[in-house]
């Protein structure tokens, strides 16, 4: 039980997939204008890595090892994410309309958030089991969530703040992902992970 | 090599079979009177109310906005959407333009260059041509919403009323006052 709380920390701040890895950019910078947009692409993005963590897991072990095709992962790694982001459309459409609306564009490039793929791909690099799989793949979205909505509400503050003009929009917010990613250096250590 | 097809074929199918329940399980109905505004709208995709086409005015319109911002249909569309959502017919609004006898684009084939760029400007696909190939207009399919008459860099495009023949012949009603047609006078009919 310990070891899967550790994984989990160990995700969320110490190898955090956005500050540390550098993966899933694109919509950390892309739906961090808003909080409320922030909060919805989070419950979205939590929604498709951990099912799309599960769902590689058993394409993994139940498919590509038993025919001997693993050099198809990728592929069908790629298929798995685009029928779990599409799955999420239908529903958030269905349930929210004006959240589908928020979202826009972003929604179903949930697909080539380079965070999901990595997850799946690291998942079998590190050779998790199906449980911890699933750990991990939460575990990253929590830590995605945890780092876009507090950057999210930061950029909501900037807007109102005196920035200098040149620093003005994205380049204030680059700065201070910049600045977030130096503090979540800081957690390097907390966890030794044998 | 047929082990690896095999597998991703039926990966895919099962996918697509889980996608295409899904896509009937969380079907998402429009709203009905969007539907029925729309049906009523001329269909010239003109934009002239300000909206980019005829559904988004209709979308428009379910949701609180003026009936009167379309030359195209005029009166009798006004009329008719004024039924529809049970508020008082008005006059067209100016702003957006006036109602004008039905007219359909006609292109001067000998002066055509072939630019495709009046092509591109129609939003009812009513203009047949290609590259350099002279250009000619589907007199069915257009809705003489005059919007290729701008691009055309040689002015070959004019814009002529529609001939009046047996299958499209109305009564001329004279418009009254409120500048709206009114019905036939019972004193003409008697």
């Amino acid at each position: 039980m310990t070891e899967f709380i550790l994984l989990l920390i160990s995700t969320v701040l110490v190898n955090n997939f956005v500050l540390v890895q550098f993966l899933g950019l694109c919509p950390f910078m892309g739906v961090s204008s808003k909080l409320e947009t922030a909060i919805g692409m989070s419950m979205a993005t939590t929604f498709v890595l951990t099912l799309a963590s599960l769902c590689s897991y058993l394409i993994e072990h139940y498919l590509l090892i038993p025919f001997d095709i693993q050099y198809l992962r990728t592929i069908s790694f790629i298929l798995v994410i685009a029928v779990v982001v599409q799955f999420t459309e239908m529903v958030v459409q269905k349930t929210s309309p004006s959240l589908y609306r928020l979202l826009g564009i972003f929604l179903p490039l949930i697909t080539t958030n380079c965070a999901v793929l990595g997850v799946a791909l690291l998942n079998i690099k590190e050779q998790h089991s199906l449980f911890e799989s699933i750990v991990y793949g939460f575990g990253a979205a929590v830590g995605f969530s945890l780092v876009l909505i507090l950057f999210a509400a930061m950029r909501e503050r900037l807007v109102a703040a005196d920035v200098p003009t040149p620093f003005k929009g994205a380049a204030i917010g680059m700065i201070t992902a910049g600045l977030m990613s130096l503090a979540f250096m800081g957690f390097t250590g907390l966890v030794k992970f044998s | 090599m047929i082990a690896a097809l095999i597998t991703l074929g039926i990966l895919a199918l099962i996918f697509g079979a889980i996608l295409g329940y899904s896509a009937i399980r969380f079907k998402v109905e429009a709203d009905p009177l969007v539907e029925q505004i729309d049906a009523i709208l001329p269909q010239t995709q003109c934009g002239q109310c300000g909206y980019p086409g005829c559904k988004p005015y209709a979308e428009a319109i379910a949701n609180g906005d003026e009936i009167n911002k379309c030359p195209p249909g005029g009166e009798a569309t006004i009329k008719h959407l004024a039924d529809l959502m049970g508020v008082e017919p008005k006059p067209l609004d100016g702003a957006h333009g006036t109602e004008d006898v039905k007219k359909v684009a006609y292109i001067r084939e000998a002066e055509c260059i072939g630019c495709t760029k009046c092509i591109q400007a129609c939003p009812v696909d009513a203009i047949i041509g290609a590259s350099k190939q002279m250009h000619t207009v589907i007199v069915d399919e257009c809705t003489g919403c005059d919007l290729c008459v701008a691009p055309c860099p040689v002015d070959c495009i004019d814009m002529v009323p529609v001939k009046e023949t047996p299958t499209n012949w109305q009564w001329k009603l004279a418009k009254n006052a409120g500048g709206t047609v009114g019905d036939i006078n019972i004193k003409e009919l008697s």
